[in-house]
C-alpha cells in the first residue's frame, strides 16, 4: 500500500503520454491509485506528483475537490443512494432510513466487517429510474425496501463478486491506443498551422 | 439482478422507442447495439465517410445550415459555434462535454451506453469540419458503464483504422482520449470542464476573457460540445441539412432527447420532434408519459433540469422551443422534466434542488458559496416547521443578493400573475449560484400559501424604554 507498482506506473505512464501537458492524467492516475489501494494514499499522492510533475500538495488539492477520492478506507461496497429531486419525490428518503436501519449505521458510515458503506449522493442521470442507487458505481433502479435487502444479502454471501469490482475500480475496461495507430498528443508548443486535411484552407 | 421495469429488454431502462423519427436511437432497439458489429450494419461511420469525401468547410456549413442546436443546456448552434475560434491560432481542441449532471437530465448516459460508436463517429464529424486535432471525451466520473462501453468502442474502432492516424486512408488524422471524472457538478460547465482536464480543481473560469472558444484548453481554441449534441452529427452527415431540417421546425430543426420523471404514469427517455411538441403531449401523449400516476392531479413541473424555474398547468402548451420557452419565464436546459402531482409537499421538494446546488458550489464567488448555504438553511428550517414568516422574506432578499432585479417566472392565472421572461442577471461566475435560487423562487411565487401555513408568525418583542 503506498506507491503505484511497477504495473500502474506503465499504465500511468500511457496515459500520460495521450496527454500534450501530464498534468491532465492528475485524475485518472488518483483513479488507478484508489483502484490499486481502496482509496488515495498520501504516498500516491506524493508519487502521482512526481509522475506528472506537480507537489503532492497540488494533487491532494486537486483530489480534495472531487467527491469520488477517498482519503481514508471505505468499505469493499459503497452505496450511494440518490437523494435529489427526482428520487426524493418517488421516495429516496424512506429508502435512506431503511437503508440505515438495515445496515445499522448512518449515512456515511461503513458497517463493522468492513463491507459496505453508505452514503447519500446526488443525482446519477437515472431520474426516470427513481429511486435508484450505485453500488461501487453499478446501478440499482426503482429500489425498494425488499430490493434493498437482497441487495445487502447478495453483497453479504458475496454473490455479486463477479459483476461488481471491489471499491476503487470504477470502469473495468480501458482505452487502449495501439502505438502504430495512434498519432500521438498535439501540444500547442508542437504546432504553428492548421491540420493537413484542412488543404491550407480553415474551416469557416 | 438488474431491474429493467422501465421497459422491456432489449430496450434501455427507462427509453422508450416510439413511432417518430429517430436521429439519435435509432439503434436502441438493438440488444448489441453498442459493437462495432451492429453499428457497421446499420449505416456506422457512413456518415463519417460522407463527410472526409468532401471538403471540411463544406462539411461545417452543413451543419451550420442544419441548425443543431447544442442539447447541453445553452442551446447555441454548433455550426456557429466552431466558427468562433480564432484565426490562424492552431492547435485546436475538441472537448466532448459527457459530465451529465443537472439534476432530472438523463440522455447523455444512455447515448454513450447504448451507442458509442455513434458518439465517436460524430466527434469525428466535428474535428474533420472544424480542423480541431485532437478530441477529449470527459465522461462522469460516476458512470462506470459508460466508461467502458466507449473505452471498448474506441479500442473496437482504433482497430478498424476509423480513428487515428490517416482515418480510412485520408488526410486526416485525429486521436480521441477518453478521460473520466470523480464527482463534482460544477465540472459540466464547459470552462470548469477545461480546468479539471487541464488537473485542476475543476473550478469555472471568467468569461470574458475565458470563452472556450477562444481560449480554452492549454490556453488553445477549444469546442465544447455536448455529447447529444455530437451524436446528432452521423445522421446529419449521412441525410443531409435539408432532410435535418425538415423534421422540426426552423428555428428548432431535428429531434432532441427528453427525459421525464416524477410522477407521471410513464416517466421515461424520449426522442421528441423539436420545436412542436408541447409539455402537454409530452406528460399527457399515450405515446409517452401517458398521464400523472394514480389519477392525480398536475401540480408543477420543471421543465428544463432543477435549475429552470417551474411551470403549472398554465404551461401545459408550451412547445419545445427554447424563445417559447423563455417568454414563458423558464428554459429548456437539458431536456429534463421533473413531474410534481398533487400530492407533493412543495417547500420540501424545493429543498431538495437547493440543497444541491448549495453543496456544488465551488466556492470561488460569494454570492453563491455564502447565499446557497443560507437558502438551504433558511429553506430547512421552514421545511421543518421551525421557521418563521420572517424567513420567507429573507429567502428572497438572499435570492436578490445572488440575483438583483426581476427573476424569471411563470404566469398563473388563479393567482392573477404574469410572467417575468428568461434569463435573469446574476452576480455570478457561472449558473450554479442562481439555480439555488430558481427552485425557491418558483415555489414562493407559485406556491407561496404552502409556506406560509407552515411557519409561525415572529413574536415581536417590544421595546421598552428601561428608563423614562
Ligand atoms: C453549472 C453548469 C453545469 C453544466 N453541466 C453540463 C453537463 O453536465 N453537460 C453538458 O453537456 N453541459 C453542461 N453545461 C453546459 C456547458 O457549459 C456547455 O454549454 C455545453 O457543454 C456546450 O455544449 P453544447 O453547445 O453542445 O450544448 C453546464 C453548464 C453549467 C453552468
Ligand atoms: S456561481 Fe458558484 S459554482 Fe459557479 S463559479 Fe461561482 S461559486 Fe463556483
Ligand atoms: S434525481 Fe436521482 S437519479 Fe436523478
Amino acid at each position: 500500500m503506498a506507491r503505484l507498482t511497477e504495473e500502474n506506473i506503465r499504465l500511468a505512464r500511457e496515459i500520460i503520454s495521450r496527454y500534450p501537458k501530464p498534468r491532465s492524467a492528475t485524475i485518472p492516475l488518483l483513479h488507478l491509485a484508489q483502484e490499486q489501494d481502496g482509496f488515495v494514499t498520501n504516498e500516491a499522492m506524493e508519487h502521482i506528483g512526481q509522475l506528472v510533475g506537480a507537489t503532492s500538495a497540488e494533487v491532494y488539492g486537486t483530489a480534495s475537490f472531487y467527491e469520488m477520492f477517498k482519503f481514508e478506507p471505505v468499505g469493499k461496497y459503497l452505496i450511494n443512494i440518490c437523494g435529489t429531486m427526482s428520487c426524493a419525490l418517488m421516495g429516496s428518503e424512506e429508502l435512506m432510513h431503511h437503508a440505515e436501519s438495515r445496515l445499522g449505521i448512518h449515512m456515511g458510515g461503513t458497517t463493522a466487517d468492513g463491507l459496505i458503506t453508505l452514503e447519500r449522493a446526488e443525482c446519477q442521470a437515472a431520474c426516470t429510474e427513481a429511486p435508484c442507487l450505485q453500488v461501487n458505481y453499478r446501478y440499482r433502479f426503482r429500489v425498494t425496501a425488499e430490493n434493498f435487502d437482497t441487495l445487502v444479502d447478495q453483497l453479504q454471501s458475496g454473490a455479486l463478486e463477479g459483476e461488481i469490482p471491489a471499491h476503487g475500480t470504477v470502469a473495468a475496461v480501458r482505452q487502449h491506443i495501439p502505438a502504430d495507430k495512434g498519432v500521438g498528443a498535439v501540444a500547442p508548443e508542437d504546432v504553428t498551422e492548421g491540420p493537413a486535411w484542412l488543404d491550407g484552407k480553415a474551416a469557416l | 439482478m438488474t431491474s429493467n421495469p422501465g421497459g422491456t429488454w432489449p430496450h434501455a431502462p427507462g427509453f422508450y422507442v416510439g413511432d417518430r423519427p429517430k436521429i439519435v436511437t435509432s439503434r436502441f432497439e438493438y440488444e448489441d447495439s453498442y459493437t462495432l458489429q451492429r453499428f457497421e450494419a446499420t449505416d456506422g461511420y457512413k456518415g463519417l465517410r460522407a463527410a472526409l469525401a468532401k471538403p471540411a468547410a463544406e462539411v461545417h456549413e452543413e451543419v451550420r445550415n442544419a441548425t443543431v442546436l447544442g442539447r447541453g443546456g445553452a442551446g447555441f448552434p454548433a455550426g456557429n459555434k466552431w466558427g468562433l475560434t480564432p484565426q490562424g491560432v492552431w492547435p485546436r481542441y475538441l472537448v466532448v462535454n459527457g459530465d451529465e449532471s443537472e439534476p432530472g437530465t438523463y440522455k447523455d448516459r444512455l447515448l454513450m451506453e447504448r451507442d458509442p460508436h455513434q458518439l465517436i463517429e460524430g466527434c469525428l464529424i466535428a474535428c474533420y469540419a472544424a480542423g480541431l486535432s485532437q478530441c477529449f471525451l470527459y465522461i462522469r466520473g460516476e458512470m462506470a458503464l459508460a466508461q467502458e462501453r466507449v473505452a471498448t468502442a474506441l479500442n473496437e474502432a482504433y482497430a478498424a483504422g476509423y480513428v487515428g492516424k490517416n482515418i480510412l486512408g485520408s488526410k486526416f488524422s485525429v486521436d480521441i482520449v477518453l478521460h473520466w471524472g470523480a464527482g463534482a457538478y460544477v465540472v459540466g460547465e464547459e470552462t470548469a470542464l477545461i480546468e479539471s482536464l487541464e488537473g485542476n480543481r475543476g473550478m469555472p473560469r471568467l468569461k470574458p476573457p475565458y470563452f472556450p472558444a477562444a481560449i480554452g484548453l492549454y490556453g488553445q481554441p477549444t469546442i465544447v460540445n455536448n455529447v447529444e449534441t455530437l451524436a446528432n452529427l452521423p445522421w446529419l452527415a449521412r441525410n443531409g441539412a435539408a432532410a435535418y431540417t425538415a423534421v422540426g421546425t426552423a428555428t428548432s430543426p431535428g429531434t432532441r432527447m427528453v427525459a421525464v420523471s416524477g410522477h407521471v404514469k410513464r416517466p421515461g427517455v424520449y426522442e421528441i420532434i423539436n420545436g412542436t411538441t408541447t409539455f402537454r403531449d409530452l406528460i399527457y401523449g399515450e405515446e409517452f408519459c401517458q398521464g400523472i400516476r394514480n389519477g392525480n392531479e398536475l401540480k408543477a413541473f420543471v421543465p428544463g433540469g432543477g435549475s429552470a424555474p417551474w411551470f403549472t398547468e398554465d404551461q401545459l402548451d408550451v412547445a419545445f422551443e427554447g424563445p417559447q420557452a423563455g417568454a414563458a419565464g423558464s428554459m429548456l436546459g437539458s431536456g429534463a422534466v421533473m413531474v410534481m402531482d398533487s400530492t407533493t409537499d412543495i417547500p420540501r421538494a424545493a429543498l431538495t434542488l437547493t440543497r444541491f446546488y448549495a453543496h456544488e458550489s465551488c466556492g470561488k464567488c460569494t454570492p453563491c458559496r455564502e447565499g446557497g448555504t443560507w437558502l438551504e438553511r433558511i429553506l430547512s428550517r421552514v421545511v421543518d416547521g421551525k421557521g418563521t414568516d420572517a424567513d420567507l422574506d429573507q429567502l428572497l432578499e438572499v435570492g436578490q443578493s445572488i440575483c438583483p432585479g426581476e427573476f424569471p417566472h411563470a404566469s398563473n392565472e388563479k393567482l392573477g400573475i404574469t410572467a417575468v421572461p428568461f434569463p435573469y442577471r446574476m452576480n455570478t461566475i457561472c449558473f450554479v449560484g442562481p439555480s439555488a435560487y430558481a427552485p425557491v423562487h418558483s415555489a414562493l411565487t407559485l406556491f407561496r400559501s404552502e409556506f406560509e401555513s407552515r411557519v409561525t408568525k415572529r413574536t415581536l418583542i417590544p421595546v421598552t424604554a428601561v428608563a423614562q
